[in-house]
């Protein structure tokens, strides 16, 4: 096994380049690095003005998602001894670029925060905590540990064809409090994403539950509010219109 | 230029939650933070969050007095005792606010807020979600600070993501705002304010063996000293037990709490061994167990005389799943081991910076103006060694006593106004520093100078310290400080220009190192994480006091200041 990886890097400045370009770089390695302390070790030492974003190293910031070899993933948790001797990186897709592998995530945040991502409920009547069962609190295991790295989004088909489409996280959101019995606000949650660039506009290709780095399976939660807008639907509670 | 009322730099835990209570009371924020608040350290934090709730069935008898004691003597008897107390009497409540506004806490079978046994803690009363609290506790605290965001009938909180503050504006000992760069497009803006509320977490990057996230340079420490503002006990740094051997990610003290076992390699629980662990073993405070663990690696006992085996396989794999997925999930990814059925590789890391900048327990200081939670503060309720669940606990509760006090400040008239011109003079002060950098002649690589810096720490200022690897580490952060101003930057664009921050940042991370060698050099005494080889034992006659640093404008001057001892007795700590 050669002890150089090659690094094929995506390079972009909207503001100076005509167009992007990949560049190249050898970077020695050995066992137990990640794509991110390689992409390290060409900014301290070989090119400084390759921007791309990271900070834990661990994988719980989800700063640092791109694409690596064919897969959206985050760059600290991807082993190099995993990937090929080449390994081509380009930046999350579904945003755009600011520079290299730095993208612009205000679109993402703000579909973020369009869909009330916070708890809806009445107070503790005992100023103390309100009472949630083991197996309430169950229900939101693993949709609660989403990152919000946007692995998905940048995966979504359809957030490429859509720039209204909220997108797999944002979705996955609603359902994490849709899914809280300690949330009050469950038609709400239901009315504000049955429309066309809510759930509906979601066509079930699996990208986001293949990619996310924190098996949130976006799509099950997706799937689970649309079951839910059909059942709110067929009794009546919630209007058809609109879909 | 920009203005709000208050500006919160940081946006972790404590920043987020002091600028909440600033919207709360209907003024306006502006929060600052060089990453999405999301990507703040706090996210990293696993273990828990400590509260006297009696929530536990083992933890009936449990008190704010008992957890303010715990914390005491955890803290070597060097933390502020008013302060602590402070803290523990408002854990209950902040807790249960968490709750209200969504943290998805762990239960008992009651439905409760679940709570586990933890280190130097008399009853189980740390409260977790799994072993991921940070994250959830960060997550919830954003969501709220949206929710105040985006509600219209509220004043206005403004969220300013990706802006780097280079610059802290003080006019004769009264705060008037800072200077930022919006990182994207690399500009320097002013952003005025009656106060100014730090918030920016701990400096454990000065370190190449640590836990922190790469943002955490000690930059939003050095950024205030340069004004003039002390930094307290920075030499005691606390070295977290439990890091992966192979790149010092955390493993959670929730994984000892929940029962798991320290192994050396004759496979022996060995901190039996040791009168100061020899009953409370894996939960015996952090300062400890590390020194233990590291004693055992000297001593030829570590395994492949590198590491100790953290074994959980005893616990089985539901339990695992349940209240440790987060550490299983570092464990296959970092060191290929599942701790279902192998024993994780750990050695003892740098992990959290028990001192910081120097503020009482109302969260300010002899600037007016100026206040500061969270771990880049030193209130001082950690002391000499902080106790596992204290640090998230510290960040809501003197977060929001750092919103309050702000808040009420400029309630009651702020400071008067300040001739304007200053705020020109000191930006182009900033432009120019950083044109400097980038235009910089010199040769030196800023890359090299920090991974220097980073080995001296790790050799020099370790679990062992003695005067004489003291005073050579010192001198070699000196010489790396002489290099400073020669470095050479490979890109010189100001637009999202990441090299342009670290090499900013390296100064303060310098800074930061010779204020924690100086005073380790200073305190000829061991006392909480701070053990001298040549000094062992604490004595507290010459140095039961806190040190405080202040910038001379080239290098630090130390003095020292009284502790508050009024409610408990200094005694000899035991586990």
């Amino acid at each position: 096994m050669s002890n150089i990886k090659t690094f094929k890097v995506f390079r972009f400045d909207p503001e100076k380049d005509k167009k992007p370009r990949f560049e190249t770089y050898k970077v020695e390695w050995k066992s137990g690095q990640t794509v991110l302390d390689g992409l390290n070790y060409i900014r301290d030492n070989i090119d400084g003005s390759l921007a791309y974003r990271s900070s834990c190293r661990e994988g719980v910031c989800g700063s640092c998602a791109m694409h690596i070899n064919g897969k959206y993933c985050l760059a600290c948790e991807q082993q190099l001894k995993e990937l090929s001797d080449t390994i081509t990186i380009r930046p999350l897709a579904n945003l755009e670029v600011i520079k290299d592998l730095f993208v612009d995530m205000a679109p993402f945040w703000k579909k973020y925060k369009a869909i009330k991502p916070y708890l809806i409920g009445k107070e503790s009547s005992t100023g103390k905590e309100r009472i949630q069962s083991q197996d309430e609190r169950a229900h939101l295991d693993k949709v609660i540990d989403c990152v919000l790295c946007a692995s998905c989004y940048a995966a979504c088909g359809m957030n490429a064809i859509d720039p209204e489409y909220l997108g797999p996280a944002a979705l996955s959101k609603v359902n994490r409090f849709f899914l809280d019995s300690r949330d009050s606000a469950k038609e709400e949650r239901l009315a504000m994403v049955a429309n066309d660039h809510g759930v509906f506009r979601c066509h079930t290709m699996f990208n986001c539950q293949i990619v996310c780095p924190k098996e949130v399976d976006p799509t099950a939660n997706i799937s689970n509010l649309k079951r839910n807008i059909i059942a709110s639907q067929m009794s009546g509670k919630l209007s058809k219109k609109g879909v | 230029m920009k203005y709000h009322s208050v500006i919160v730099v940081g946006g972790g835990l404590a920043g987020l939650r002091a600028a909440i209570e600033i919207n709360k009371k209907n003024m306006t924020v502006g929060l600052i933070s060089k990453i999405h608040p999301i990507r703040s350290h706090s996210i990293a934090a696993q273990g828990g969050v400590n509260a006297a709730l009696n929530n536990h069935h083992r933890g009936y008898y449990d008190s704010i007095e008992k957890h303010a004691f715990d914390t005491i003597k955890g803290s070597d008897y060097l933390a502020d005792q008013k302060a602590a107390l402070k803290m523990t009497s408002n854990a209950p409540e902040r807790i249960y606010e968490m709750e209200s506004w969504g943290c998805p806490f762990s239960r008992t079978p009651e439905g409760k807020i679940a709570q586990r046994p933890f280190g130097g803690a008399g009853f189980p009363r740390t409260c977790y979600s799994a072993d991921k609290t940070g994250h959830m506790m960060l997550h919830t605290l954003y969501e709220t600070a949206v929710r105040f965001e985006t509600q219209n009938e509220r004043n206005e909180m403004t969220i300013y993501d990706e802006w780097f503050v280079t610059r802290l504006i003080v006019d004769n000992d009264v705060c008037r705002g800072v200077i930022a760069i919006n990182i994207a497009k690399g500009e320097l803006e002013v952003f005025r304010s009656e106060a100014v509320i730090w918030a920016t977490g701990g400096t454990g990057r000065v370190y190449g063996k640590t836990s922190n996230a790469y943002s955490n340079t000690g930059w939003g420490m050095a950024v205030p000293y340069y004004e003039g503002i002390g930094i307290k006990d920075l030499e005691f740094i606390q070295f977290h037990p439990t890091e992966l051997i192979t790149n010092n990610v955390l493993i959670t003290e929730g994984a000892r709490g929940e029962g798991g076992y320290l192994v050396n390699n004759k496979g022996e629980r060995f901190l039996a061994n040791y009168p100061d662990s020899s009953k409370a073993l894996e939960v015996a405070p952090r300062d400890i167990v590390a020194r233990n663990m590291k004693r055992e690696i000297l001593e030829g006992r570590g395994i492949n005389d590198k590491y100790i085996g953290l074994d959980l396989r005893h616990l089985g794999a539901k339990r695992i799943l349940e209240r440790l997925p987060g550490i299983r999930m570092h464990s296959i990814h970092f060191a290929g081991v599942d701790p279902i059925n192998d024993f994780i590789p750990v050695a003892p890391g740098q992990h959290y910076t028990m001192g910081g900048i120097n503020v009482n327990e109302t969260t300010g200081c002899e600037v007016k103006g100026f206040y500061a939670a969270g771990e880049c503060s030193c209130i001082s309720v950690h002391g000499a060694n902080r106790l596992g669940g204290n640090s998230l606990l510290e960040t809501i509760t003197f977060g929001k006593i750092a919103g309050d006090e702000a808040a009420n400040y400029v309630s009651a008239g702020g400071s008067s106004p300040v001739n304007a011109s200053i705020y020109d003079k000191i930006l182009s002060e900033e432009e120019a520093k950083i044109n400097d950098l980038l235009n910089s002649k010199g040769k030196e690589a800023h890359p090299k100078i920090r991974s220097e810096m980073n080995n001296i720490m790790d050799e020099k200022a370790g679990i062992f310290r003695e005067a004489k690897t003291l005073k050579e580490g010192l001198d070699e952060i000196m010489a790396l400080k002489e290099k400073y101003p020669n470095i050479k930057l490979l890109s010189s664009n100001k637009k999202a220009n990441f090299e342009l921050l670290d090499a900013i940042q390296l100064k303060g991370s310098l800074d930061m190192a010779e204020i924690i060698l100086k005073g380790a050099l200073n305190r000829e005494e061991s006392r909480g994480s701070h053990f001298r080889t040549d000094f062992p034992k604490r004595n507290d006659e010459k140095y039961l006091k806190h040190t405080v640093a202040k910038w001379n404008g080239k290098t630090a001057d130390l003095s020292y200041k009284e502790v508050d001892i009024s409610i408990y007795e200094p005694k000899e700590r035991k586990y």
